[in-house]
């Protein structure tokens, strides 16, 4: 363990306990700014939508800013707001999260908004028919009315994997978002929002005692609900390369993706943290394997990146996941060329191994990139709240510096020995925006 | 819903404010020019490095060379030195856990990493060494200069990056400010000996600032950095951009994009710099309007008309001229009926009272992000740099928060009256011409600009 790792875990002990109602509770005080952050996160998102449902974790996020039985539509947000503070929620692939950062004055009324909703949300037919337009426009600026809008996270998992549940779009159709009903939100609802799936987590300048009174208060009379089984979502290894094509009407210039199927996030972990390393030492910075290869020495790309998990973060999925590597590339060059790089850099690696000292200086920098994060109060309950759902221990955040620090250039060659070609998913997208 | 009106009995009061310390700033400058601004913080074991240098373009006409040459420097810098190539630099960086990222503005060029706090005096080093002695290898900028072209050209096909271009346009004419981004011609144009060049002239301390916030020691901190970068003399000068024009631009332009499923409008115009005394209230007036998720704008064409996903209004502070800015992206069939909404907030900003409550609730919103915006290292490091870049001392901070919480309802109304007005606003909507110009024209009188083929 490095000096910062060690550091870092000791500054931020985790006290934890279970309401009755099922409700498990992570607080990680540190006084040093007077600012606090409370995430809610529920253990479902993206990979639970049942079939003809897509989008529809998403979506209801939306509903949960829509009031609830003792707060009006907008309310939300003014609350936290006027108290000096910011809010948002985002849907992942297996959990969706609440969070807000405040003046730590401010904590008791977070609580009392996030109990509220976790009550009884104002499911209602105008609330459905307004945010399923706002989730309409949401996916036009993100996804339809820009080049590149689906490359790679929605179009690369139809490629690498073969379950509904690892396939399907998040964002959602829009007639499957149009036909959504009150009924399917107060049944999903039901279903996944019961205190006993759900973890809180709260952050930074608060005390133990009066914090678990508080919580008490707020989130104890919540009557408790069954809790559903965790669904696995981890499928079949692949054992043959598969490919697609996709056109971009929007796009100037063509790009590739490589998704390779990388060892179970959470019950792998020591082979899998060898994965996170590769990653980073193919891909960050200008001393990386690939952006001299691909970049500075051949030129055959304009850009290039590396990472596990479908959203960038190793730390907050479960199986199944990838490593994917994604490339701009001019359209002088010719795909095949790009592709054969890219798996000769790998096949070095695998093949070679890794010095101790190029492993030692991405290590160091992966440290700094996580210190970065734990620095900022809300970062760092994010991730303690995380890690708590995903991998039942929100401590693991504290200590992933230390343990990616502890893995050595064999782990890290074994990762790439995974990396085959011959089980390698690719998606290459075409540019047909009439570039001359 | 449940409920129409919120019962306050039900929410629990806010606690006692707790002070928010803002560390001291230890200040100097070196006999070289350059000004150091060290901070130590408590929290993570890392440093944060932000070093600014003034680099305007020179003259209008020449803004467009400039603009490219400065898109090049920013990614050529790291290309090599006398003594090592650009891989091996990237390493010694990397063993600190830093990686030196290089950008460029209108108005600077920006270098900014993370660093493991003993890695301060090595990365200082690398830092002077590319100050000093970036050597610019010719075939290596012909790559880079053919990669930052092409991502030109794909950032060009971007319908934000389109919309912000056409307004940038539209507003200040002939002035730097006009190019958003460098012409990819020009840019490829530009080669080692006149990289050199600009670097020599321009990549100079006097002017500059580097500030440091994080795990340190603040005398040990200034004086790694005297050393390191006391050899770091050159003779030009810096050179700040003309005061920006203001331009008459009445009507609606209109930039076609066939085919586009959404309009993207943006409308600008000036705002009060940061040491006007206007500031405060302009800012309270662009939060009650569009500014966070609790404002006028985002009720009415996100959660009442489902028209948008994230409508919002901003103040940004250019060294030549600071401006309000609103935005929203709507459905195409929605984008006169959305522009119309837009306009009657603005009016109704400009003539009829905010509430108190509003008032409040923006106040109290907008000091608690500045709180916490400066509440880690990089936070308050990028905040600082902003500051003492436009010549402003870290106190800055304090005296505005001041301000803020003395501003009135009537001079959020004078300051909307006077900037959120529509005619002292420029419009600007990027969307598709055949469906939505009709609807424009019911509003007022409408150009419409051929849309830019992607290059």
């Amino acid at each position: 363990m490095t000096a910062a790792g060690a550091e870092l875990t000791l500054r931020h002990p985790v006290e934890r306990f279970t309401l009755d109602n099922g409700l498990r509770v992570v607080l990680a005080p540190d006084r040093s700014v007077p600012v606090v952050a409370v995430g809610v996160f529920y253990d479902v998102g993206m990979r639970n939508e049942p079939e003809g449902r897509t989008g529809f974790a998403h979506l209801f996020e939306h509903m949960m800013f829509q009031g609830s039985a003792h707060v009006p539509k907008m309310e939300h947000a003014r609350l936290i707001q006027a108290a000096g503070g910011t809010f948002n929620g985002s849907t992942h692939q297996d959990y969706t999260n609440y969070y807000a950062a405040l003046p730590a004055e401010g904590l008791e009324r977070a609580l009392f908004l996030e109990a509220d909703r976790m009550a009884a949300p104002a499911i209602t037919e105008e609330n459905l028919r307004n945010q399923i337009d706002v989730v309409k426009e949401e996916i036009r600026v993100n996804v339809l009315n820009r080049p590149y809008g689906a490359f790679p996270w929605l179009q690369l998992p139809q490629v690498a994997f073969g379950s509904f549940a690892n396939t399907h779009d998040g964002y959602g159709s829009f007639v499957d978002l149009e036909s959504s009903t009150v009924d399917d939100a107060t049944d999903f609802f039901s279903r996944y929002y019961a205190p006993g799936n759900a973890v809180l987590c709260i952050g930074g300048d608060l005390d133990v005692a009066e914090t678990h009174r508080l919580v008490q208060r707020w989130f104890g009379p919540i009557e408790a609900r069954p809790v559903p089984p965790i669904p696995p979502t981890g499928e079949q290894w692949p054992t043959s390369s598969r490919s697609a094509v996709v056109e971009d009407a929007l796009a100037p210039a063509p790009a590739l993706a490589l998704g390779w199927r990388v060892p179970d996030p959470v019950g792998d972990f020591d082979r899998y943290l060898g994965t996170v390393l590769l990653a980073e030492l193919l891909s960050e910075g200008d001393a990386s394997r690939l952006e001299r290869r691909l970049v500075h020495d051949d030129r055959i790309a304009i850009a290039q990146s590396s990472y596990v998990g479908l959203f960038g973060d190793p730390f907050d999925v479960r199986d199944a996941t990838l490593l994917t590597t994604q490339i701009h590339h001019p359209a002088a060059v010719p795909p095949q060329q790009v592709l054969t790089a890219v798996h000769e850099e790998v096949g070095r690696i695998a093949t070679d191994g890794v010095g101790a000292d190029e492993l030692r200086r991405v290590q160091a920098r992966t440290e700094a990139q996580l210190l970065r994060q734990a620095d900022s109060v809300l970062g760092r309950t994010l991730a303690f709240a995380a890690a708590e759902i995903v991998h039942g221990r929100a401590e693991l955040a504290g200590e992933l510096a230390a343990r990616l620090a502890a893995v050595t250039p064999e782990q890290v060659r074994a990762a790439a020995r995974e990396l085959d070609p011959d089980t390698a998913a690719v998606l290459e997208l075409r540019a047909t925006g009439g570039r001359s | 819903m449940t409920t129409s009106e919120l019962d306050l009995s039900l929410v629990p009061p806010l606690g006692e404010p707790r002070t928010h310390p803002v560390p001291p700033a230890h200040e100097t400058t070196l006999p070289n020019g350059l000004q150091v601004v060290v901070v130590p913080r408590p929290g993570v074991p890392l440093i944060e490095l932000r070093l600014r240098v003034p680099f305007a373009a020179p003259t209008a006409r020449g803004a467009g060379v400039h603009t490219a040459r400065a898109s090049v420097l920013s990614g050529a810098v790291l290309l090599g030195t006398e003594q090592h190539d650009q891989t091996t630099i990237a390493e010694l960086l990397q063993e600190h856990g830093a990686e030196l990222s290089v950008s460029s503005d209108p108005d600077r060029l920006l270098f900014s990493t993370t660093l493991l706090p003993d890695g301060l005096s090595p990365v200082l080093d690398v830092l002077a060494e590319l100050l000093t002695g970036a050597s610019y290898p010719a075939d290596r900028v012909e790559g880079e200069r053919e990669r930052v072209a092409e991502r030109i050209a794909i950032a060009r096909s971007q319908p934000g990056v389109i919309a912000r271009t056409a307004l940038a346009a539209r507003r200040f004419g002939s002035h730097p400010y006009a190019i958003e981004l460098p012409d990819p011609d020009l840019v490829l144009d530009v080669r080692a000996p006149a990289l050199r060049r600009l670097h020599g002239e321009r990549v100079v301390p006097a002017g500059s600032s580097l500030v440091l916030v994080g795990d340190l020691d603040p005398s040990a901190a200034t004086a790694a950095v005297a050393e390191a970068l006391e050899g770091w003399i050159a003779t030009g000068h810096a050179v700040e951009a003309p005061p920006v024009p203001q331009l008459e631009t009445p009507g609606i332009e209109l930039v076609d994009r066939p085919g586009a499923v959404q309009s993207n409008l943006r409308l600008g115009g000036l705002a009060p710099g940061r040491t006007d005394r206007d500031l405060p209230a302009l800012r309270l007036a662009n939060m009650v309007f569009g500014g966070y998720f609790s404002s006028r704008l985002v009720e009415n064409i996100r959660e009442r008309r489902g028209y948008t996903y994230s409508p919002r209004s901003s103040v940004d502070h250019q060294a030549a001229g600071s401006s309000f800015l609103v935005e929203a992206d709507v459905a195409t069939g929605v984008t006169g009926p959305a522009l119309l909404e837009t306009w009657y907030e603005l009016g109704r900003m400009a003539l009829t009272a905010v509430t108190e409550a509003e008032l409040d609730g923006a106040r109290r919103y907008t000091l608690g992000t500045m709180a916490l915006s400066t509440a880690t290292h990089a936070g308050l490091a990028s905040t600082l740099s902003a500051l003492v870049g436009a010549g402003l001392p870290p106190e800055w901070l304090t005296d505005h928060q001041r301000a803020l919480a003395a501003v009135t309802v009537e001079e959020v109304q004078e300051a909307a009256r006077k900037y959120l007005a529509t005619p002292a606003l420029t419009t600007v909507v990027v969307g598709d011409a055949e469906k939505v110009t009709a609807a424009l024209e019911a509003l007022g009188p409408v150009v419409v600009a051929a849309g830019e083929t992607p290059a």
